[in-house]
């Protein structure tokens, strides 16, 4: 039993930095109704500006306001320069241009920084506590715990920001009709550029994570795999979602790698989300905590 | 502005190398072409990087150095393959007719394109040379008389492996009842070696768990949970790329000790072990190359390339890394093989059907290394027509925190083990697609 819950945590844990990531994915499917295909993409060009700029001699707490700097203005560039042309075209065009703006993102990446693989210390150790292996036996790292606190913390106030402020309504409008929401007079490029301008913030905390786990290099882009079913489960649209998504996402592929793995050959937490996700989508398509759309016919 | 300069540098002699090879038809005896199945980009960019940066180099040294090989200048074309089957089978495709006679061999550095490259370069008569990767089997010539898995392929490195931990164990009757965990990427890489695993497990009595992870293998949380409850003596890493600093990481969380992880030698570069940071303290890794700059060859290289500003990488902190040295061993063999296929063809620019002469009688022994400035730099290295491996020597090295250290000898291979199952398995292959084996008795 004492192992069971060690997976159980373990997958939490888990579980979490899979929500960080697939938080900039709900930000921007709020904002337009579009699966940003480049949010994976974001992640490695966050992290690896971060550690270029380390490498140029910036401190910690210098080269963190520059990246999130650079973030900021790569959303803004995106939206004037991708999006604004784009505006009431299908929603599969916008889609189209995420995955070309993808694309481009790893390149302009690599241009500016190297192919390199680089490490990133953040000082916070991914040993296990030994206090919790000591009193319950069980391993938790103190990265996972802190990696936990802090998608708390980032929920919370995302949370906060798009339900209890003008913009958090506005987006709602923008991502619902975006000729409607103008018409009204919601300034729709503002909305975008400051969503995507977030987005690349998140961006920047799921790099600097996942890259202090796993180093700085390509395979960071990977990450956005993992957020796909998250969505799914946890709906495209929410916040709170995209956490408990994650919590689900994480426990359930490592109990089943653990318990239903060696059965079958192992190596099923790859696909075991999306099963998961599919027999989710035929019964609550629109997700846990996504809207229920009804259309008149 | 110095990065601006090194990729101006990269591109001019990219440039050179593919107007020499296009200037190729009006100068047919100065000339031996050499495609590059490269990756620059994407996931396992850094291990392109560093090995086609090497390979490079080395033959931009023979050139400037020598002025060729007997006067036959080497040139080059990159393809960008990414690591990707389709786009590596692509790159052959268009590469394999440039130069005054083609190709005069291919090395895609990667195991998903050499299997969809096999049927092809026998038809083309076109050397398919995978040194420390590829079909195992493929050592058989005699089955395969255009596929070279040299120096050492994946299954007499794994038996170097259980010979390394038997050592480290106090013997290899000390193996009975030991726990060994196999970890690997759930690829073809990462299976080839899960039946001569099995096969020695049941030779010295040790007992083998197979734990896939899934590529990438940016998560492996699960995996080493079993392995904690496994409680194994030993863990044997199978993986390439985001995957080992990832294994190195999560194996220091669980707990762990990292002497006693043993990586095959495409988990034992630099970019596995300094992402990983101080958890890769003790890691150990297998190798076919050892890393450092203290070696006649990357001093000539440093002296006739670099000195002049004519290098691949753009990095130069990265000459001498575990990679770079294992393109200079490429470049090695690539110079070589060409060397001694002139012998019996004469000093001209030679087809891949003659270079391959050249690779099934190399003999490069220890003396010979010397000569080149790379002894102890790669193992010592003999081919025939019906052993395409030629070697199977591997060393093993320890990361100290901030540099790989060699802690062995060469350690030769359990080929009594090994051979009957390679020859088993290509005699299947054979009988598979109709092939009739070659008589090595009657090639001169």
């Amino acid at each position: 039993m004492q192992f069971f819950f060690e997976v159980l945590i373990g997958g939490l844990l888990s579980g979490v930095m899979y929500s960080l990531v697939a938080l900039g994915f709900v930000l921007i499917y709020k904002a337009s109704g579009v699966f940003n295909f480049a949010q994976g993409s974001m992640v490695f060009f966050a992290a690896l500006t971060f550690v270029g700029l380390l490498e140029k001699g910036l401190g910690f707490w210098l080269a963190l306001p520059a990246t999130l700097a650079v973030m900021i203005v790569l959303g803004l560039v995106i939206e004037r320069i991708v999006l604004r042309p784009l505006i009431n075209q299908p929603q599969i065009t916008l889609f189209m241009a995420t995955i070309g703006l993808s694309f481009f993102i790893e390149g302009l990446a690599q241009l500016m920084w190297g192919a390199n693989v680089r490490g990133l210390e953040l000082g916070i150790q991914d040993e296990p506590l030994q206090w919790v292996s000591d009193v319950a036996g069980v391993n938790v790292s103190k990265f996972d715990l802190v990696a936990a606190g802090i998608a708390a913390v980032l929920v919370s106030t995302l949370a906060i920001f798009f339900s209890r402020t003008r913009i958090g309504r506005a987006l709602r409008a923008v991502a619902d009709d975006h000729q409607a929401a103008l018409a009204v007079g919601i300034p729709l490029q503002q909305i975008w550029g400051i969503v995507w301008a977030v987005a690349g913030a998140v961006a920047l905390v799921a790099g600097l994570l996942w890259g202090a786990r796993n180093g700085v290099q390509f395979a960071l882009t990977f990450v956005a795999l993992k957020a796909l079913p998250v969505l799914i489960l946890g709906g495209f649209e929410s916040i709170p979602g995209a956490v408990v998504g994650g919590l689900i996402v994480g426990a359930s592929e490592k109990l089943a790698e653990v318990y239903v793995g060696p059965y079958v050959g192992g190596g099923i937490e790859g696909w075991f989300p999306y099963v998961l996700a599919l027999l989710f989508l035929l019964v609550r398509p629109e997700g846990l905590f996504g809207e229920k759309i009804i259309r008149r016919i | 502005m110095m990065r601006h300069k090194s990729v101006a540098v990269w591109l001019a002699s990219a440039a050179l190398g593919t107007a020499v090879a296009f200037g190729a038809t009006a100068a047919v005896a100065d000339e031996q072409f050499i495609p590059l199945l490269s990756y620059r980009v994407g996931a396992y960019a850094s291990g392109g990087t560093g090995i086609f940066g090497g390979y490079i180099d080395y033959m931009n040294m023979i050139n400037q150095r020598d002025g060729g090989i007997n006067g036959v200048k080497l040139t080059w074309e990159e393809c960008e393959t990414e690591y990707n089957t389709a786009r590596g089978v692509e790159c052959y495709e268009r590469l394999k007719n440039k130069g005054a006679l083609g190709a005069s061999m291919v090395m895609p550095l990667s195991t998903g394109i050499t299997y969809s490259l096999i049927d092809r370069v026998a038809t083309d008569k076109i050397p398919l040379v995978t040194i420390g990767y590829g079909r195992t089997d493929a050592s058989d010539g005699r089955v395969f008389p255009y596929v070279f898995p040299m120096l050492t392929n994946y299954w007499s490195q794994n038996t170097t492996k259980i010979k390394f931990i038997g050592m480290r164990e106090g013997g290899m009757d000390k193996l009975k009842g030991k726990k060994i965990v196999n970890l690997y990427i759930d690829i073809p890489y990462g299976k080839e070696t899960i039946p001569v695993l099995d096969a020695q497990a049941k030779k010295y009595g040790f007992i083998v768990t197979h734990i896939p992870f899934t590529a990438p293998g940016n998560d492996q949380q699960s995996q080493w949970l079993q392995i904690r409850q496994i409680k194994p003596d030993w863990v044997i890493l199978r993986g390439y790329g985001v995957n080992v600093p990832v294994a190195i990481k999560t194996a220091a969380k669980s707990g762990f000790p990292r002497d006693h992880m043993v990586g095959v030698w495409w988990s034992g570069s630099e970019e596995d072990t300094i992402p990983a940071g101080d958890a890769a303290k003790g890691y150990i890794a297998a190798g076919f190359n050892v890393a450092g700059t203290n070696y006649p060859v990357i001093k000539d290289i440093q002296k006739y390339v670099y000195a002049k500003n004519l290098g691949n990488m753009e990095d130069k902190s990265r000459v001498g890394s575990i990679y770079y040295n294992r393109g200079v061993v490429y470049g090695i063999i690539t110079v070589e093989a060409i060397r001694k296929a002139q012998e019996k063809y004469g000093k001209k620019t030679l087809s891949g059907e003659q270079v391959r002469w050249g690779l099934e009688n190399l003999n490069l022994d220890d003396k010979h290394l010397k000569q080149l400035g790379a002894e102890g730099f790669l193992p010592a290295l003999k081919m025939s027509c019906a052993d395409h491996e030629g070697s199977g020597l591997a060393k093993f090295q320890q990361w100290d925190g901030k540099q790989w250290k060699v802690i062995t000898d060469w350690i030769t291979p359990d080929r009594e083990l090994v051979r009957p199952m390679i020859e088993q398995s290509a005699a299947e292959y054979a009988k598979e697609k109709n092939l009739t084996l070659r008589d090595c008795s009657k090639e001169g």
